[in-house]
């Protein structure tokens, strides 16, 4: 799993970082997202696809 | 592909029960997610009752949510659209890129990170409150003793703008948001909180100030009447949302003991509590509402460009397809993903401040006063299904 995610679509609402905060943080300029682990451990993965699930605005996407 | 399904819609407002959306837009859930609507001045859209579509909705690009295009889905809608539409800054009802430059301004002002930093905050402000009601005795209107001032204060802190101006305010706001204000009404509203913000935009240029409108001011990138813009929009959203969740959650939690005991007594539960209480009660009580810019192939129905679409957030948020046991309060179930902050590009703004303020008051409330209680019959409670945002006019409880 590699986590891929657009700071150009991305509007900061933070259901990412509220969700995995291992995995995701916020600018602390512009507060769109920082992946801090885009290849997550296996055990990080289902929380991970709830996250990008969540994401109002299409920023985050899962390569396999 | 279809281009209507039988029978036209009408939105409506009344509730039958404090708790639950109007039956009308749950029986038409029921039938079909998706329905054709005739508008108050006779525009015929469509309305969303299913979650699925909803979602799609506010996440579609091809979705505008500014003013000029939309019809109202009941009479009263109209008067306020029309009057909010012209103020520059007021960025709920711009599309991007234009929507884009001034939400980028403010986001990393409402991150998970900063939000947790205000949480000692909250905390102290909550129980200033608490000793206030325990002083004073019960019975108290909960509105007013606790459900107002936390979020009242918590954003005053946070916007830079003086609790002592609260009285003003929360009076214009209320006409703002109340169904029967006429179009003066809300016009007088509207421009008496731009003028006391775009004094306040002022006097921070001529004595810099280190909070949210202080830093925008201080950036030069806003004008000032941009500036005033976006202090209206985030000191209204910013108080009267979290106040009627706080007051109607509490009242549901009253009239559901279990749950009561499970938000009281275990720390575990608040969390998903705070969720499920904003799916179970969806404050937002019209739309959200937005408009076709082209022809949308929305799963095999045809919205055309220029046609409006009103979503029942409170009904998609009751979807058992998403939600399995939707009509029950359930604070052990995951409810993630509802819709009352939104979703898409619009998606609440200051949804990480709400649930900091929800995940400490509600806990905090009922941690001090364990035998808290209506101090009226449930059904003397006043239910605000005159107001855009629902809630409860009044919450008289005593311990």
């Amino acid at each position: 799993m590699k986590i891929k995610a657009d700071t150009g679509v991305c509007v900061g609402a933070g259901m990412c970082a509220l969700t995995v905060p291992e995995v995701f943080d916020q600018s602390e300029d512009d507060g769109t997202v920082v992946v801090l682990e885009p290849d997550p451990p296996a055990s990080r993965e289902a929380a991970v696809r709830r996250a990008v699930k969540l994401c109002p605005s299409g920023a985050l996407s899962i390569e396999e | 592909m279809t281009e209507a399904t039988p029978g036209l819609m009408t939105y409506t407002t009344a509730r039958e029960r404090p708790f639950d959306p109007p039956d009308a837009l749950t029986r038409a859930r029921e039938e079909t997610p998706i329905h054709r609507m005739i508008y108050a001045d006779g525009h015929e859209g469509w309305l969303i009752t299913g979650y699925a579509l909803a979602r799609a909705v506010l996440a579609h690009p091809g979705f505008s949510t500014r003013p000029e295009f939309l019809h109202p889905p009941i009479q009263q809608r109209l008067i306020n659209l029309q009057e909010i539409r012209m103020q520059p800054g007021f960025f709920l009802r711009m599309d991007p890129p234009e929507h884009t430059r001034f939400r980028r301004l403010l986001t990393g002002q409402f991150t998970v990170r900063r939000m947790k930093q205000l949480e000692p905050r909250i905390a102290q402000i909550t129980q200033d409150r608490l000793d206030a009601m325990e002083r004073e005795g019960g019975p108290v209107d909960l509105v007013q003793a606790f459900a107002l001032p936390i979020p009242s204060l918590v954003i005053c802190e946070l916007l830079g703008v003086p609790y002592e101006d609260r009285d003003r305010f929360h009076r214009d706001s209320a006409v703002m948001l109340s169904l029967h204000s006429t179009p003066e009404q809300i016009r007088t509203a509207i421009d008496d909180l731009l003028d006391y913000l775009r004094a306040l935009v002022k006097h921070k240029h001529a004595e810099p100030s280190d909070d949210l409108l202080g830093g925008l001011v201080a950036g030069g990138e806003l004008n000032d009447e941009e500036l005033a813009g976006v202090g209206l929009l985030l000191l209204v959203a910013g108080h009267e949302t979290t106040a009627n969740m706080l007051a109607l959650g509490t009242f549901a939690l009253l009239t559901n003991p279990k749950q009561l005991a499970a938000v009281r007594d275990d720390p575990d539960v608040v969390e998903g509590a705070v969720e499920e209480l904003l799916r179970y009660l969806t404050i937002i009580h019209i739309g959200p509402m937005r408009t076709a810019l082209e022809d949308i192939d929305l799963d095999g129905h045809l919205i055309k460009a220029k046609e409006v679409v009103t979503i029942a957030a409170a009904v998609a948020n009751r979807d058992p397809e998403r939600f399995g046991e939707s009509e029950t309060l359930d604070v052990s179930r995951s409810a993630h993903g509802h819709l009352t902050f939104g979703h898409g590009v619009h998606q609440c703004l200051g949804q990480q401040l709400a649930r900091a303020e929800m995940r400490i008051a509600y806990p905090a409330l009922l941690r001090r006063f364990p035998e808290l209680r209506l101090a009226v019959p449930a059904e003397e409670v006043p239910m605000r299904s005159d107001m855009s945002i629902y809630g409860v006019h009044r919450l008289p409880v005593t311990w």
